[in-house]
């Protein structure tokens, strides 16, 4: 091949029929030399271009991955480049907390006629993939474990919450509750020291509610099940939900992509002061066979198991998210009862983020190789997502496509991965229930919170905010203010 | 007479490694992390390993998450160019293994797992070959903890169902109790010292492990009483409401044996397979037909076949309930449902009426 020496590596194309494939044609026409090292798979339009295909790709070996579309203003079902911008954009600057070079990936546009373009275009991608040499496999991945750092400042002080007008809240509720289907809250599980949701139908249900640091479940998960309009079984008409400010953000999240009606739903909220990360906990407490007591204070909690007093403070071990919580009294409830803090201060890097943010490429690539290796692919990380509203027909499991292998490695499982983060990319509001939800403590809450800043730094939005607000990823300008086109 | 012998905390990895000869070991391993997990892994020599709980039982050694039944390759026939040719192998892989460390719920949970899978009308020729190349080193329990129950099903925290060996931890070391001729004659072999004049000290260390267990009701009448309330939709319903239909609490059960199986790869050009893999009844799929029709659409429905299969046709068709009470699907549930509580409130239930 006389354009490029060496050895040939792998390229998968993805062209769009109209425009690119039309490139590469009239390139071959005119007889325009390239590299050899490209594979095209043509599909009808830029838009059709799932992320996921570039993942799986890239994890099934492929060297670099290049789409290419119409360019903008060209698109012959006249918008679909315009989101596929948005999406690949998204996708690239993923990548690297996947321990993947972002430079394997690039997206462009090449319009029919652009023959020389094209030949250009694959020139210069092939020698940038020759540059980078073969891609690292996850199969020859030295697996890597590290912690992350859950030592952490407060946007505003943190507490146990019993001050909170938890009484008025159940007056209100109990005044409410004939009009409504069921509420939704909490009460004790098996213990003092662990909650589990409360399902309120009657007056005394609702003197079981309890109110407190031990709230972790999000009860947006239940929300899609019970009023979801795309959900044929087992329906009711309307619902309430007592909320934790993030809770709410799934559910606005819901109202924004118009997953659930409004008028099916009556928020209620209290002003949160902060939940448990109940790992910690637990790792603390160690084997024990029985809670004793809990005993509440201002700053936190002491809990004796089989005798021995365990002293929490809640600024010490609350979950993650709580140190960064900019809105612990749900703005958009229906009953509000109680009044939100002063936030001071600015977010800082969630600490899962941190710790990949410190690594090299190559580190987190033998991270995520590392860790995932003990996933049971149980999926309790993406049934405990509130978001995730399709969990009953998930690509994961389906036959058709047959998006993930049944095989056992590392590869099909972190691909379950790819697929939930991307599935929840611009819609995810970081409750942190898929993390919670995972019995082996794999730290993937990690990969939604980069997508969070990505999307954050490009459409400049947060999720779940405001209920009459377009997620990025449905929407589009035909001049993005943040997408720095690359040329190629 | 049982055959003892003694190891000090020391003598275990040369223990580990006399297994390791002619064996795969599986040892529970700690994965670090925020929240940290235990699991079986192969042991090498100078790997740290734990003799915690481990967070996931070593179901697999017998009943892999993912095994090759088949592997098929289609060629074009020499002689015949229009025609193909079928390459099929079907050896069942077994890999002699030592289970080293499990808990006695997890033992049981082979032998629960041996009477559908050896005893039935057909014998699983892939589950028999592993099965018989297994040997499980169990760990009594010296204290119960806040989700576990063996003892209300038939088992406890030193019962050497499903066992080869029993190890009980004493304050200077452990002593290891051959509980099956293939266990003593492990032990026999073995480089460890006699710990015959233990036997009195390890009977009183597992006799006061029973002390620290929770109350024992009455579960005599619960395949009856669990059965009873099939009918009763408005029971499973509720007892179900704040499940997520995961797959967590069957994933991590030492004794839930669904499975699925797909072909994989055409077999034209390189070889396919038939793959088993885990598959659970608490996910919607499972049941779906290709109609579209399924007959267990709700999650109420999907509890009630766990909890009924555990606690009421596992019973009624092999004799003893099929949950082990080890707890891991009360401590790994995201939603903390607690399975003794679903069958306590079927036999109060049924009490009533
Ligand atoms: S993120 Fe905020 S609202 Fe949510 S539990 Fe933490 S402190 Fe409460
Ligand atoms: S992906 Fe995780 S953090 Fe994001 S909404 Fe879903 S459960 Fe919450
Ligand atoms: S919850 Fe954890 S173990 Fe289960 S599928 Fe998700 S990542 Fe894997
Ligand atoms: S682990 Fe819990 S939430 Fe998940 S399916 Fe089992 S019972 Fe339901
Ligand atoms: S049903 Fe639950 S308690 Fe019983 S053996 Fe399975 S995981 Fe353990």
């Amino acid at each position: 091949m006389p354009v490029l020496e060496g050895k040939e590596l792998r390229i998968v194309a993805f062209l769009c029929n109209w425009c690119s494939y039309g490139g590469a044609d009239t390139a071959g026409v005119a007889r325009a030399t390239q590299p050899t090292d490209l594979r095209i798979i043509r599909v009808p339009c830029s838009g059709r271009i799932d992320p996921l295909f570039v993942l799986r790709a890239l994890l099934n070996g492929a060297d670099g991955v290049l789409i290419s579309g119409c360019h903008p203003n060209d698109c012959h079902y006249s918008a679909g480049n315009f989101y596929a911008r948005r999406r690949l954009e998204v996708l690239k600057q993923f990548l690297p907390i996947l321990g993947i070079d972002d430079r394997r990936f690039e997206y462009t546009w090449v319009s029919a006629s652009e023959g020389q373009r094209w030949q250009q275009v694959v020139t210069s991608f092939t020698q940038r993939i020759h540059e980078l040499g073969p891609a690292p496999r996850l199969e020859d991945a030295e697996p890597l474990l590290e912690m992350a750092d859950m030592a952490l400042k407060p946007l505003r002080p943190l507490g146990t919450g019993q001050k909170a007008p938890l009484d008025e809240l159940k007056a209100c509720i109990k005044s409410k509750i004939k009009d409504l289907d069921v509420v939704i809250g909490w009460q004790q599980g098996y213990d003092a020291a662990h909650t589990v949701p409360l399902f309120m139908r009657t007056e005394e249900d609702v003197d079981r509610l309890v109110w407190g640091p031990f709230n972790v479940n999000n009860p947006a998960t239940y929300v899609n099940e019970m009023i979801g309009k795309a959900v044929p079984l087992d329906k009711v008409k309307k619902i309430g939900v007592v909320v934790k400010g993030c809770d709410s953000r799934s559910i606005v999240e819901m109202l924004q992509e118009k997953l659930i009606d409004k008028d099916n739903i009556v928020l209620f909220a209290l002003p949160c002061e902060g939940t448990f990360d109940m790992a910690r906990i637990d790792r603390e407490l160690g084997r024990y066979s029985k809670i004793d007591k809990v005993e509440y204070d201002e700053a936190g909690v002491t809990i004796t198991a089989d005798g021995t007093p365990h002293r929490f403070c809640i600024t010490d071990y609350a979950q993650g998210k709580c140190y960064n919580c900019s809105m612990p009294l749900a703005k958009d409830a229906d009953d509000i009862f109680g009044t939100a803090p002063e936030i001071t201060g600015t977010p800082s890097t969630p600490p899962e983020l941190a710790m990949l943010d410190a690594m090299t490429l190559e580190q987190r690539f033998s991270f995520w190789k590392g860790e995932m290796d003990r996933c049971l692919r149980c999926y309790a990380c993406r049934n405990a997502c509130p978001l995730c509203v399709c969990k009953d027909y998930c690509i994961a499991e389906t036959r058709e496509p047959h998006f993930i292998s049944q095989e056992w490695n590392v590869r099909e499982k972190i691909y379950f991965q790819y697929i939930h983060a991307m599935h929840l990319a611009g819609r995810c509001t970081l409750c942190g229930e898929c993390q919670r939800a995972c019995p082996v403590g794999i730290p993937i809450l990690a990969l939604r919170q980069q997508l969070v800043r990505i999307i954050g730094q490009l459409f400049d939005y947060k999720s779940g905010m405001d209920s009459t607000a377009t997620p990025p990823l449905l929407c589009y300008k035909v001049e993005e203010t943040n997408i720095k086109q690359r040329e190629l | 007479m049982s055959t003892y012998r003694f190891a000090k905390s020391s003598d275990l990895p040369a223990l580990l490694a006399f297994f390791a000869k002619e064996n795969r070991v599986l040892v529970p391993v700690v994965k670090q992390a925020v929240k940290p997990s235990v699991v079986f892994a192969p042991w090498k020599e100078g790997m740290d390993f734990t003799l915690d709980k481990p967070t996931v039982p070593a179901k697999e050694a017998v009943l892999p998450p993912s095994e090759t039944l088949v592997t098929y390759e289609k060629t074009r026939n020499p002689e015949e160019p229009d025609k193909f040719l079928l390459h099929l192998d079907d050896t069942p892989e077994a890999t002699p293994t030592v289970v080293f460390g499990c808990r006695a719920c997890d033992a049981r949970g082979y032998a629960t797992l041996d009477r559908p899978f050896l005893n039935g009308l057909y014998k699983d020729p892939y589950y028999a070959a592993r099965r018989n190349s297994l040997t499980v080193v169990t760990l009594t329990c010296n204290s119960g903890c806040n989700t576990c129950f063996c003892h209300w099903v038939g088992g406890g925290p030193s019962s050497p169902e499903g066992s080869d060996i029993l190890m009980t931890e004493l304050g200077d070391g452990y002593v290891l109790q051959a509980v099956s001729e293939k266990g003593k004659a492990v032990l026999e072999a073995s480089p460890l010292a006699d710990g015959q004049d233990r036997e009195k000290e390890v009977m009183e260390t597992r006799k006061a492990a029973w002390a620290t267990l929770s109350k024992k009701p009455d579960l005599s009448f619960a395949p009856d009483r669990v059965l009873a309330r099939f009918t009763d939709t408005d029971f499973w319903k509720k007892e179900t409401e704040r499940c997520l239909s995961c797959g967590a609490c069957t994933y991590f059960c030492p004794s839930c044996y669904c499975f699925n199986i797909t072909d994989e790869g055409s077999g034209m050009g390189k070889p396919g397979r038939r793959i088993r893999s885990w598959d659970n009844c608490m996910s919607s799929l499972f049941t779906r037909e290709a109609s579209g029709h399924n007959p267990r659409a709700a999650k109420a429905e999907r509890m009630r076949q766990r909890v009924t299969h555990k606690f009421a046709t596992y019973p009624e068709n092999w004799g003893a309930f099929s949950c082990m009470g080890c707890g891991r699907c009360i401590s790994n549930c995201p939603a903390r449902i607690d399975i003794r509580q679903i069958v306590l409130d079927a036999i109060a239930l049924g009490e009533k009426e």
